[in-house]
């Protein structure tokens, strides 16, 4: 099993910078690499061994289930094979998130195949739609599975052992020529969710489309996802959870770690590199490397969670 | 018709007059569309041509050849597809000259543009 480990062990050093976002070459070239690495125990994990409390949760995306094209013709199999590979880890996660697109066209056996495979887990999952997820004519299929308690198009938060978790829909009323969108009214609500609570609470910010740009030709960005981060300036830690690019990119800035999941149902190509953000049709042998689930540890005490990318295979 | 020639003497003066009206119609609307009939391909993330101009009166459809579903929707609201998965299409006719924006609200960087010009050519 190969394991590709994504922690900031220095970050005393490099807290007050900007990191330089990873480029695309160098992230895909560390993926790359990462196959062959055996994975090492590094501080995180000692730390892990020595604390006995703490969370381990597990962020899914981008199963498109319905999706039966090239690029993978069964999509429902590969989340299978993922929800095979949460089961079987060695230390039980408390929940799921599932950064959104669930589904690939909003149909409701698509809706019902995905419960059916993803409930296999056991665990509880705490969902954001992604745009494949509102797509029926009333956009109400999401909403009534998901969002029932939820504000607004289906935003909310929740806590777990002292993190503080949001989650954010910004695949809803689209613009042309514009990007994702959170819009004023999750804004407002995000400035009221998050007044009360003290800068020492570890913040865990999940959504679909990523909240920085990470490449505005093909729309992959959030207009208004800075404003949301500047409303948790005052945390110490926040860590971004994203989907929809089907593949894994991160940068820090400050406080705030970003990283996006892998999909469980086809890749994307990396920016720039294809005409399109279109499935990538990889060779079959190929295509398990590139799909798979994410794994966030948080320590006490440990200012930034770790964040472990797991393919389905190495 | 200035430019028309039969291709064969032999044929009849009626399929003749039938061509002619069939050229005239395709040489006057740019694109080569007939006079009520327009196509947008929508492939790789685009809408192409991203801006078409027709005679008022004009059908167009878009065909979403993406193994991806979009959506055609109108900047102002005046129109807006459902989800067209793969090989899916959508019509919509415009009878009022004026230029329409549209989008796909999946993908909102993808943007075209139907011009639509008074259809007085095409009564003559």
């Amino acid at each position: 099993m190969s394991e590709s480990k994504k922690t900031d062990d220095d970050r005393g050093v490099n807290r007050r910078k900007v990191l330089e976002c990873m480029t695309w070459a160098g992230t895909g070239v560390l993926w790359t690499i990462s196959g062959g690495v055996p994975r090492s125990l590094g501080i995180i994990d000692q730390a892990l061994a020595a604390e006995p409390s703490k969370l381990t949760f597990l962020q899914i995306s981008d199963s498109h289930v319905g999706f039966d094209k090239p690029a993978n013709p069964n999509a429902i199999g590969t989340l299978q094979e993922a929800i095979g590979k949460i089961k079987s880890l060695p230390a039980r996660p408390s929940f799921m998130i599932h950064t959104g697109d669930i589904t690939h066209l909003s149909k409701p056996a698509e809706f019902d195949n995905a419960d059916r495979a993803i409930s296999e887990a056991g665990l509880d999952v705490h969902y954001v739609p992604g745009e494949h997820d509102l797509i029926d004519e009333e956009v109400k299929f999401y909403r009534e599975r998901y969002g029932k308690n939820a504000k607004g198009s289906g935003w909310y938060s929740f806590d777990a052992d002292g993190v503080h978790f949001i989650g954010l829909v910004n695949v809803m009323n689209l613009e042309a020529g514009k990007l994702g969108k959170l819009g004023e009214e999750q804004l407002k609500w995000l400035q009221d969710d998050v007044a009360g609570r003290t800068a020492s609470t570890p913040v865990v910010v999940f959504a679909h489309i990523p909240l920085w740009t990470v490449y505005e030709q093909w729309g992959w960005g959030t207009d208004d996802g800075a404003r949301a981060i500047s409303l948790l300036k005052k945390f110490g830690s926040v860590t971004v959870l994203n989907g929809h690019i089907h593949q894994v990119m991160q940068k820090v800035e400050g406080n705030v770690a970003f990283h996006t999941a892998l999909s469980t149902a086809f890749p994307q190509p990396a920016p720039g590199t294809a005409p399109s953000p279109g499935p990538l049709k990889v060779p079959d042998d190929k295509l398990r490397s590139l799909l798979g689930i994410t794994d966030v540890n948080f320590v006490r005490g440990q200012q930034r969670l770790a964040i472990i990318d797991k393919p389905l295979q190495g | 018709m200035q430019s028309l020639r039969p291709e064969r003497r032999s044929r009849p003066l009626g399929a003749v007059l039938l061509v002619a009206a069939f050229v005239a119609a395709t040489l006057f609307l740019p694109g080569g569309a007939r006079a009520e009939d327009a196509a947008v391909q929508i492939d790789d993330f685009a809408f192409s041509p991203p801006s078409l101009t027709v005679k008022a009166g004009t059908t167009v459809t878009w065909r979403n050849k993406d193994d991806i579903p979009h959506t055609v929707a109108s900047s102002t609201r005046m129109f807006k597809s459902k989800a067209l998965d793969t090989d899916d299409s959508y019509s919509f006719t415009f009878n009022e000259p004026g230029s329409y924006g549209y989008f796909c609200s999946l993908h909102p960087h993808m943007t075209g543009k139907i011009v639509v010009e008074p259809a007085n050519h095409a009564a003559q």
